[in-house]
């Protein structure tokens, strides 16, 4: 049986509304986030991943299974979605507790499962309340509870972070880590990048119903060659490490840093540009640190998403 | 008990609670009670100034409520109230997903719903019409009332009524669940349905059949009579039927009507899309 999240050739439209649009993907273990603006297709994607739209074409599976066999496949996903509705008059615990039912686990396992998610999430103090009086982050984390609660393999997570205080926001990213640790899939969507890049194994861009971009943060940065890569070098003599590098093609510029102490600089050519910079050291240039700039997922959406964003 | 014996009443439990406790489901209760409010005043009328009143008479008004009010009226709207909800009421809340990211196939879900349903409208309109009859006839003697229930058809005819309610929850019930299921907005085919079976009285014979009104009339057991000045009009096209179906047919082709219906609904459940429109 497949671990990945396979789709093939997934499309969906609403009517003539496109949705997303010959979506091909192959999504490993790991945590992967799901990046892209407003309406670029993220929701939808999910959606389709949890059965709750059809495609207009194409194929999915999550580890084998399709959501047209809903009694093994919601075994294996758990979907917290961003809709802020929940059942009426539920408390925290109710609603956990409620819906894991639907599994049909022995009562005494599905009080347990109940109050595993609902620790994990650190809401036990809460859960006898009413979700109506929760707070935004306490509905996200109880929304979270429900879909953990029945220890799936695959967890997708539509906006999970919003709304969440600091605490509440580090807590659930370590909670992601772990599970992307114990095997699980993982996939978050966001708008946070810099989040993006604390959690991410791997992301999946998208914009306007296409996926732009697929992979590791670093091999995506790596792919868009027409954008030269970005290098902060913090060293002694930012001058004079800029007046050799000029020296070489393959520098395309070369910005002397604020604080006097460090260069930026940007290449067409990441791999032989190293091997300069190595040679340089040598001739007396004492270098502290190299570090790219730019292979970080705010770079990178704002070469392949930003551009298309800024030319409609 | 099997997985899906287990999920279904995992659902309904889940909407046993919304139905019998949520606050905007009261109007339904008062819907049911409605007619026991006049019924009391009326015994106590009479108790008040000594009159037994007309027994016969009382029996023909319970009729005539039950046919026109009750069934017509109340039974129609509790079950719009009680069903369209079931999963159009979910649409609106943003709740519905979470029974379907559960490992529950959609037909099991359908019946599930379908079920609870059932029971919270069979539970208040049947418990209504026990409340309506005690309403109707607690000032008359206790011989009189003995022998009309335990010697007389007294008996017979409150069980026909509670089969009757009981079998217009389940036909309305089945109707409404499919339109909660199938209409984005479920009150046109609820308007619809409303003309159709008050139009009933006036429809050809054949179509007077694909009614669920049809079949409970003949479930009823006592006809109505014309009132003395209405003519021969189109008032007595909605009393009377000129061929009535015998009351065991009609309870077999209501059940029959409704397992058709929630059957279909069941399958049309399978193309259900969540699209609370976020994105």
């Amino acid at each position: 049986m497949s671990a990945h999240i396979v789709l093939e050739n997934i499309s969906k439209f609403y009517g003539e509304v496109l949705g997303v649009n010959k979506v091909s993907l192959s999504i490993p273990p790991g945590i992967t986030s799901l990046v892209g603006p407003n309406g670029s297709g993220k929701t939808t994607l999910m959606n389709l991943m949890a059965g709750l739209l059809q495609p207009t074409r194409g194929r999915l599976s999550v580890c084998g299974l399709s959501p047209d066999d809903p009694e093994k496949y919601f075994r294996v996903v758990g979907y917290a979605t961003q809709y802020d509705g929940f059942p009426r008059g539920l408390t925290g615990w109710q609603f956990v507790h409620s819906y894991l039912r639907l599994f049909g686990f022995k009562p005494a396992d599905t009080e347990r499962l109940a109050w595993e998610a609902i620790d994990r999430v650190g809401l036990r103090d809460a859960a006898p309340r009413k979700i109506a009086g929760y707070s935004k982050g306490m509905r996200q984390r109880i929304k979270l509870a429900q879909a953990i609660a029945h220890r799936p393999r695959v967890l997708v997570l539509d906006e999970p972070l919003n709304g969440l205080d600091p605490l509440a926001r580090a807590e659930t990213i370590a909670l992601f880590k772990e599970l992307g640790r114990e095997g699980s899939h993982v996939l978050i969507s966001s708008h946070i990048l810099h989040e993006v890049d604390l959690i991410s194994d791997q992301v999946v861009m998208m914009s306007q119903g296409y996926v732009v971009a697929e992979g590791q943060i670093r091999g995506v940065r790596g792919e868009i060659s027409e954008q030269p890569m970005q290098v902060l070098i913090r060293c002694d003599k930012p001058e004079h490490l800029a007046s050799q590098l000029f020296q070489h093609s393959q520098v395309v510029e070369a910005k002397v840093h604020a604080d006097r102490a460090g260069l930026l600089v940007r290449t067409h050519h990441a791999e032989s540009f190293y091997k300069l910079l190595n040679h340089i050291a040598l001739n007396g240039v004492q270098i502290e640190s190299v570090a790219p700039a730019d292979d970080d997922a705010q770079s990178i959406y704002e070469y392949l998403i930003g551009a298309e964003e800024t030319t409609k | 008990m099997s997985l899906w014996n287990r999920q279904i009443l995992a659902i309904m439990r889940i909407d046993l609670a919304k139905t019998f406790f949520a606050r905007r489901g009261l109007w339904i209760y008062l819907l049911a009670l409605a007619p026991a409010v006049p019924m009391f005043l009326h015994g106590l009328f009479d108790h008040k100034a000594d009159l037994q009143g007309d027994f016969g008479q009382d029996v023909q008004i319970f009729a005539g409520i039950f046919q026109f009010f009750f069934l017509r009226i109340a039974i129609f709207f509790g079950c719009v109230g009680i069903f369209m909800n079931l999963f159009r009421g979910e649409m609106v809340d943003k709740s519905l997903h979470y029974y379907l990211l559960g490992p529950v196939r959609r037909e099991v879900l359908v019946i599930g719903k379908f079920l609870s349903g059932l029971v919270a409208a069979v539970s208040i309109f049947c418990g209504a019409v026990v409340v309506q009859w005690a309403c109707m006839f607690w000032h008359q003697s206790g011989e009189l009332m003995r022998s009309y229930m335990f010697s007389g058809p007294g008996g017979s005819h409150l069980m026909s009524y509670v089969v009757a309610a009981a079998l217009g929850c389940l036909g309305y019930g089945s109707v409404f669940l499919a339109a909660g299921v199938l209409f984005r907005n479920p009150l046109v085919p609820a308007a619809v349905i409303l003309v159709w079976e008050g139009a009933n009285g006036i429809l050809p014979a054949l179509l007077k059949k694909i009614s669920v009104i049809y079949w409970l009339k003949s479930i009823c057991p006592i006809s109505i009579p014309a009132p003395k000045n209405a003519g021969n009009g189109i008032f007595n096209l909605l009393i009377f039927d000129i061929d009535p179906a015998p009351a065991n047919v009609a309870m077999v082709n209501l059940i029959l009507l409704a397992g058709f219906v929630v059957v279909w609904a069941a399958m049309r459940a399978r193309r259900i899309e969540i699209g609370y429109g976020t994105e």
